[in-house]
């Protein structure tokens, strides 16, 4: 008879990280060292990719998972790439199909910590379709989408978030797409858990990828990741000291949303946002943040105040509401056929219907 | 006074309405009473692509076809004996199939002026003499099923409603069908709906009767059980068969099955077959698109499921990117493609043979996969089981050609003996295979070619995979010149030894002296073999062979062409498998080719079988 999860059975007690209760747990004490592969990592000097990816490696260790349990699946683009330089398994598929790949293998080995490196390009533009669909089943895969605002492997031609008007190879007089923004896309398909980081701080990113592992079904981070050859400084204004406590809105849970020591956001016309003086509006006013609220109206309000061009970016943790993931679904109506029926009898079966009998 | 009965051999009936009109359930019904009581039979469901099209007309014509006989049969038939009209458009539609002679029962409440000039035509065939040469019954058989039901609360419109179930008894009875089944059928279907389960059951009883009593039909008519190999069986569908042999590849391989699919006519019922079957660990998911269907399949096999997509052509199209990648992977995949009438949307309840050159070479790059195709409903168990074994065996994609023919028709299946199926040995790597501990991914078994099937999960071989290009042994990315060229040649060297692992061509010339050789593959056995008896029973002289593997081709392939003056290769398509069997073998084949969206004829295949007999004398 088949096996519950296919492969080797799962054992185990599950790690602490609710995203990874049914993996099992190791006692290994893995260092960042254990995670890198033998492969000569292959992204152009200065790529933001560098960056993501030892942070990537050093987090690893904290997840207490066995190394032959974690997959990275990717699809193509630079930042596909990503699976050859971990030491796990790992699946560099085709172009946007990762989150689809993703859920097979996640939905069918609950045993598993899953994870899809993606790009703006593979993503959000030939892999839309499958991204919303992986996020609102809610399947248990954590979805990296590194935003660099440009097509990189193909050499500069404008991507699904690049600025309108954007004037690269394949839009001389201008791009005139209306870029998507990944995080209202991801919450208008009401995912579950939304977040957002930028590959120059290590530690943001650190802990916005364990808030990740922790979520049990699908988790996406959007990470601006800047392409130093075809698209450099796309998110400079966020990363000069001059600017960016004016213009970052870190989002700690509970905590007021604050820019720098004189703003916050508060509630604003029709349900959105705004960011106001706190002096002016009163500190009471300031909205405390909750990554719990059902509705993702406010977590997508949020996401709003990003316009025009990086006005005020918010990151960390927009939404982080729990439902029952895609693969426990699928997996307890198995368990409780099973549980009401019977394992199935192939006999059985093939015999079921009307049946007569030549001597 | 107790009417005749008269004994025949073989009937065929086609039921025939508007798609409203419950024509394929009255068919179904019809069929099972018609196996439980031992005959063999074909059958051909023909219905439109729209659900409701507008009632009345040419285009809502759905009809049911079926062939029984105390005898083996191999074919829903080419003719029918009887037709039931239940309105002016089936009449129509259909009445050009029937040989003079023929009997036709149809539903006078529906001739009316309006009905009849709906499918233009200007006089009542009923009464103008055009009907001359054939038996015709015409009864008012919606009237008399409401007048049958007085006293049901039921409304009027229910109760019009079951004039298929009058019909259904009215043929019971004239073919002394055994009516337990269809009676058990009702109670269980409108068991929550007890007034609806009694007109349906009145009706049914009514429809009998009235065959008994009226003076319209003379004579019963006897059609013995067949005399088939001893064994148990059961009436199934190609579709069912299908799900089937996936199952029976789950069990026999010990793998859990994942399917991931979206619904398209006419693959959608083994979907729906497979999502009932979770005891069996059966994993189904539908998913956004055909693409994520099939990746979803292929990222189950990676994770050691046995990864399975079904499909039909547009389907089949949008596939090929993924199946590419399984092919460079390695990994296991069956992907079935119920073929249907093509390009594009074509007629989608219509059937073809139009994919095979699509499941070959559909795909960018030298790209070998193993093809494997079904003669007949009840093969498709076999077919699906073998591509399983295949796919788990060499770690391949495997594409499994239905059709929409074999989807629907059924055929009565002697059920296998569970013990004697093969067992699927799917062996996945557990230990390094490299000289110094390391693993590496694409170092081949000697004999299958097959690269280790290593899942996550399993310490000390975690690699990685892609569709990028791989260095032979450790599987690391590789673009050097040689190295490319020894993976094109090895990946097409693996699929080819399958040939070694095939059963040889059973060929059938039984005075062992034939010239011409018929050749065919897939849904088009039955007809095939129809006309193969049809001509030997004229005399004729003709070899018969039908191909289940289509890559690679079974090993004496080659050899039996040669035997052979004249080969002729029938197909539905304009010469997909004759443009193979050139190219490979360059012998001349005669092929025969018609496109109508629905099987051949035997009778047409016997001419053209008789005419190259003949050319060659």
């Amino acid at each position: 008879m088949a096996s519950e999860n296919g492969g080797p059975a799962a054992h185990g007690s599950g790690s602490g990280l609710a995203g990874l209760r049914l993996v099992p747990r190791t006692d290994t004490a893995y260092a960042m060292k254990d995670f890198k592969s033998d492969q000569e990592v292959r992204w152009c000097p200065g790529c933001g990719d560098y960056a993501i990816l030892a942070a990537f490696q050093s987090f690893l260790p904290q997840l207490g998972v066995p190394r032959e349990n974690i997959v990275i699946v990717s699809g193509i683009g630079c930042s596909s790439r990503f699976p050859y330089y971990l030491s796990t398994y790992g699946m560099h598929s085709i172009h946007g199909r990762a989150p689809a790949i993703a859920t097979g293998l996640a939905s069918s080995r609950p045993d598993l910590s899953v994870w899809v490196v993606t790009g703006d390009g593979d993503g959000l533009s030939i892999g839309g379709n499958h991204l919303i669909h992986a996020l609102r089943r809610n399947v248990n895969i954590n979805v990296l989408l590194f935003n660099n605002r440009i097509y990189g492997l193909t050499k500069g031609q404008y991507s699904p978030t690049s600025e309108a008007g954007k004037v690269t190879k394949s839009s001389p007089a201008g791009s005139l797409d209306h870029p998507f923004n990944p995080v209202s896309l991801a919450l208008g398909a009401e995912a579950g858990f939304v977040a957002r980081t930028i590959d120059s701080d290590r530690k943001h990113v650190t802990s916005v990828l364990r808030a990740a592992a922790d979520y049990p079904g699908a988790s996406f981070v959007e990470i601006y990741q800047n392409c130093p050859i075809f698209n450099d400084d796309a998110f400079a204004p966020l990363k000069s000291p001059a600017d960016r406590d004016m213009r970052l809105l870190r989002m700690e849970h509970g905590e007021p949303l604050r820019l720098g020591a004189d703003r916050g956001v508060v509630a604003g016309e029709f349900g959105g946002l705004e960011v106001a003086d706190v002096s002016t509006v009163g500190e009471d006013r300031v909205i405390r943040h909750d990554t719990h609220r059902e509705d993702p109206g406010y977590a997508f309000a949020l996401s709003r105040l990003d316009r025009p061009a990086f006005e005020h970016v918010p990151i960390g943790v927009f939404r982080d509401v729990r439902r029952p993931s895609y693969d426990e679904l699928l997996n307890r109506q198995i368990t409780e056929e099973r549980a009401e029926r019977g394992p199935g009898d192939l006999a059985d079966l093939l015999s079921g219907g009307d049946t007569w009998t030549v001597s | 006074m107790a009417k005749q009965i008269e004994q025949l051999d073989r009937v065929i009936i086609r039921f025939a309405g508007d798609s409203g009109d419950g024509m394929q359930l009255t068919g179904d019904r019809f069929t099972q009473d018609t196996a439980s009581f031992g005959n063999d039979l074909s059958t051909l469901p023909n219905f439109p692509a729209e659900i409701r099209a507008p009632a009345g007309t040419l285009p809502g014509v759905s009809s049911f076809q079926l062939h029984f006989a105390d005898h083996d049969i191999v074919t829903p038939g080419d003719a029918p004996d009887v037709l039931v009209a239940m309105n002016p458009a089936a009449l129509k539609a259909n009445i050009g199939d029937l040989p003079k002679g023929a009997t036709v029962i149809v539903n006078t409440d529906e001739f009316t002026k309006r009905s009849l000039a709906k499918v233009g035509y200007g006089t009542d065939p009923l009464g103008d003499g055009s009907l001359d040469g054939f038996k015709v019954s015409a009864a008012p058989l919606t009237s008399m099923t409401v007048e049958a039901l007085t006293g049901i609360d039921i409304s009027k419109k229910d109760a019009q409603r079951a004039k298929n179930m009058f019909a259904l008894g009215l043929l019971s009875w004239m073919y002394n069908r055994p009516t337990e089944g269809t009676t058990e059928f009702l109670k269980s279907k409108f068991a929550a709906k007890p007034s609806i389960l009694a007109a349906n059951l009145a009706a049914f009883r009514a429809g009998w009767n009235f065959g008994e009593t009226t003076e319209d039909f003379a004579v019963s008519y006897e059609i013995k059980p067949a005399r088939l190999p001893a064994g148990t069986y059961r009436n199934i569908t190609g579709n069912l068969a299908t799900a089937y042999g996936l199952i029976a590849g789950s069990e026999r391989s010990g793998l859990p099955l994942f399917l991931g699919s979206y619904p398209i006519t006419p693959a959608s019922d083994i979907l729906h077959e497979l999502s009932r079957h979770k005891r069996f660990g059966v994993r189904t998911f539908q998913a956004e698109d055909e693409i994520a269907g099939v990746g979803a399949a292929l990222g189950a096999a990676f994770g050691g499921a046995l990864g399975v997509t079904t499909t039909s052509g547009p389907g089949m199209v949008l596939k090929q990117e993924t199946i590419g990648l399984a092919v460079m992977t390695e990994l296991p995949l069956v992907v079935v493609d119920v073929q249907r009438a093509g390009p594009s949307t074509g007629m989608p309840t219509k059937t073809e043979q139009t994919d095979l050159l699509l499941a070959l070479h559909g795909r960018n790059g030298e790209s070998p996969l193993p093809v494997v195709a079904s003669a007949s409903p009840a093969d498709c168990f076999d077919t699906a089981l073998e591509a399983v074994r295949l796919a788990v065996t060499y770690r391949t994609p495997v594409v499994m050609l239905s059709d929409g023919y074999l989807a629907n028709g059924s055929e009565p299946w002697r059920l296998p003996s569970v013990d004697a199926l093969p067992v699927i040995e799917p062996g996945f790597a557990a230990v390094p295979n490299g000289s110094d501990g390391s693993f590496l991914p694409y170092e081949r078994d000697a004999r299958t070619l097959a690269r280790p099937w290593a899942v996550p999960g399993t310490a000390g071989l975690e690699h990685r995979i892609g569709g990028i290009e791989k260095h032979a042994r450790t599987g690391d990315i590789s673009y050097t010149p040689a190295n490319h060229d020894l993976m094109v040649r090895t990946r097409q060297a693996k699929i080819d030894a399958i040939a070694r692992d095939i059963a040889p061509l059973e060929v059938s010339d039984p005075t062992g002296d034939a010239d011409v050789l018929v050749l065919g593959w897939g849904g088009t056995y039955g007809s095939i073999t129809a006309a193969v008896r049809r001509v030997r029973r004229a005399g004729g002289r003709v070899a018969q062979a039908h191909l289940r593997h289509l890559n690679p081709f079974p090993p004496d392939l080659g050899e039996t062409l040669s035997r052979y003056d004249r080969v002729v290769v029938p197909e539905i398509n304009l010469g997909q498998l004759a443009l193979l069997l050139r190219g490979r073998f360059l012998v001349d084949v005669i092929g025969y080719n018609k496109v109508r969206g629905l099987p051949f004829k035997a009778e047409e295949l016997a001419d053209v079988l008789q005419e190259v007999i003949d050319g060659g004398e």
